[in-house]
């Protein structure tokens, strides 16, 4: 299930601690990097590398936000409403991703491009409003600047 | 005043830059020194945690069992989660190696051969620029066997987190490097008893440890004269909100609140007058602006003012900011990252969120703000770990300082009968 290469990296990651169960979190990333979701077969397949059960790996994956169990969106827009930016306007920010993707937080837009999430905090309350696209963050947004950032993804 | 945590040298993140201005001369010189030493440096200095609660560096460390036959480990908090905080995030991108440096130093002194650096998920970029300090730092000989040929080895790990704030708690962020849910444990055992994989663990702020070389460079007395005398030392504060230039700003602790608002923060936006203000971040109570004058940045004054440090990271609110959108706001967090274990947590976040959309929406009733204290009341000090607390006292402070806000948005008797 995880190519060679990153099977090298899961063994690599393994070595840091004393137990391989404390690789699953490494494990998951890997393993999320390469498929862009992780599905319940790769659950499966990496509780028997790491020697966890696959309920252990399943209770993991579902406590963490970052952790998808579905496919998604070729873009995941993560847009920040908490405090800092709700004050610098991110409703204005959320709008503007709605009428720029059709996606409303929580939606995958009509043509699977992007998946819009309203999301906690990001560490950028300096720059709000803000957004991250993938590990990309986006900070001191305006409606106009976010059309052109979008529109500038393929 | 100088900078010392975010020092304006350029590319002062590449490790040739950071050696030629003294660079790990702190760790050589504490390695030539008994691990005891400093410690007792760490804890004359007075410098206290950076991740929230304010405790003493120095004394968490001698809590750690001595010697080197067991293992031992270090847990580096940089999950910074809480609204309104983002200045680790700063020490990983302009300062990475004063932060490896401090660690370095930290296991020496604590007999640990193994730290791990907790970094919050969202952060895939910023743990690319540490790991390449690391990985840098390796190449060099200052991480791994055999430091600078004194025999002593110890290695750092980065463990990317996954998007939880629970994990910033430090016995969940244990469990978090142990592979499993981020939930919180029952304590005692405390970690330097009972840490990572049941062996003595010390866990401190990313912030906490950058402090650590500087100390260690120019001595605790030096250290101790910065900024406030209990609670000395450089700080990053984050201001975000309705100022002009939010940012993170390097002050030395016990500057003034309005200071930092008019001065480093380039005064308030559009220049409009301060209603509010979190002084360190979400979990912490709000100020009314006609008690922040005087206020400063540091332990004691804070306490004093009714609220606490926290983070450091200050939410500015203009008189136009609805307060009640913003507790709301707030409420909600802590609901979505209550981990519920404790009845009191998982249920009253819940209705604490449940109470204040009836606000928002203007269906509330003058019962429901007494109602909102009673459940907030209920929830802190009454679970396995702070985030009851930190969920309780922004709504508990909104309540008592801004009533009124509350009473404006109550139905109107009659409507109610009707
Ligand atoms: C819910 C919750 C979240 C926390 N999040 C963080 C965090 O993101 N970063 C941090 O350093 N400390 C956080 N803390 C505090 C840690 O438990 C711990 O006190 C701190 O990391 C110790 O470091 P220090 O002594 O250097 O401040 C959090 C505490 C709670 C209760
Ligand atoms: S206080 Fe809340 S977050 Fe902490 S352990 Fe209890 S339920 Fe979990
Ligand atoms: S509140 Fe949006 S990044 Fe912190």
């Amino acid at each position: 299930m995880l190519s060679p290469e990153n099977l090298k990296k899961v063994e690599a990651v393994r070595s840091h601690y004393p137990d391989s169960k404390a690789a699953l979190l490494p494990a998951l990333w890997i393993a999320q990097e390469q498929e862009g979701w992780i599905s319940t077969d790769m659950m499966r397949y990496l509780g028997d590398l790491l020697g966890v059960t696959y309920a252990h790996v399943m209770g993991v994956v579902t406590f963490y936000t970052m952790f998808i169990d579905k496919p998604q969106g070729k873009y995941h827009i993560e847009v920040c409403t908490n405090v800092s930016c709700l004050l610098r306007g991110s409703d204005k920010i959320v709008d503007a991703v709605h009428k720029c993707t059709g996606a409303k937080p929580g939606q995958t837009s009509a043509d699977g491009k992007f998946t819009v999430s309203e999301v906690e905090c990001m560490g950028a309350c300096g720059g709000a409003p803000m957004i991250a696209i993938g590990e990309e963050y986006y900070e001191r947004l305006s409606a106009e600047k976010l059309e052109e950032i979008l529109n500038t993804l393929a | 005043m100088e900078k010392y945590i975010l020092p304006e040298i350029p590319d002062y993140h590449l490790l040739p830059v950071y050696e030629q201005h003294g660079g790990y001369g702190a760790l050589k010189k504490s390695l030539g020194m008994k691990p005891e030493e400093i410690i007792d440096e760490v804890k004359k200095s007075s410098l206290r945690g950076r991740g929230g609660a304010c405790f003493p560096t120095g004394l968490k460390w001698s809590f750690m069992p001595k010697g080197n036959t067991i293992p031992k480990y270090l847990a580096v908090n940089g999950d910074e989660s809480e609204p309104g905080t983002f200045k680790d995030r700063m020490i990983f991108e302009f300062n990475p190696h004063q932060l490896i440096e401090g660690i370095l130093i930290g296991c020496y002194a604590m007999g640990i051969t193994s730290a791990y650096v907790y970094i919050r998920g969202e952060y895939g970029k910023w743990i690319k620029m540490l790991q390449k300090a690391v990985d840098d730092a390796y190449a060099k000989g200052y991480i791994g066997e055999n430091i600078l040929g004194t025999g002593f080895s110890t290695n750092i790990y980065l463990h990317q987190g996954a998007g939880a704030y629970i994990c910033g708690e430090e016995s969940a962020l244990m469990n978090s490097v142990e592979g499993g849910r981020g939930l919180p444990r029952i304590k005692p055992p405390f970690p330097a008893a009972f840490g990572l994989w049941g062996k003595p663990t010390t866990i401190n702020n990313i912030e906490t440890m950058a402090n650590v070389p500087l100390i260690m460079n120019k001595g605790w007395e030096w250290y101790s004269k910065i900024g406030a005398a209990k609670h000395p030392g450089p700080i990053l504060v984050g201001i975000s909100g309705h100022v002009n230039k939010p940012g993170v700003y390097e002050v030395p602790t016990g500057v003034l609140l309005t200071e930092l608002i008019d001065t480093y923060a380039g005064g308030m936006l559009d220049g409009k007058p301060l209603k509010a203000l979190i002084p360190g971040g979400s979990s912490t109570m709000i100020l009314r602006a006609e008690h922040v004058p005087g206020v400063t940045m540091d332990a004691d004054s804070l306490k004093a003012a009714g609220s606490s440090v926290g983070t450091a990271g200050m939410i500015v609110m203009n008189e136009d900011t609805d307060l009640i959108r913003v507790i709301t706001r707030i409420a909600k967090f802590y609901y979505h990252e209550s981990c519920g274990q404790c009845t009191p947590c998982r249920e009253g976040t819940g209705w604490l969120f449940k109470i204040l959309k009836r606000f928002e929406a203007g269906d509330a009733t003058s019962a429901d703000i007494d109602l909102l204290l009673d459940v907030a009341n209920n929830i802190e000090g009454n679970t396995i770990c702070a985030l009851g607390d930190a969920a309780a006292w922004p709504v508990q402070s909104m309540v008592k300082r801004f009533r009124e806000e509350f009473e404006k948005r109550v139905k109107p008797a009659e409507s109610i009968a009707s």
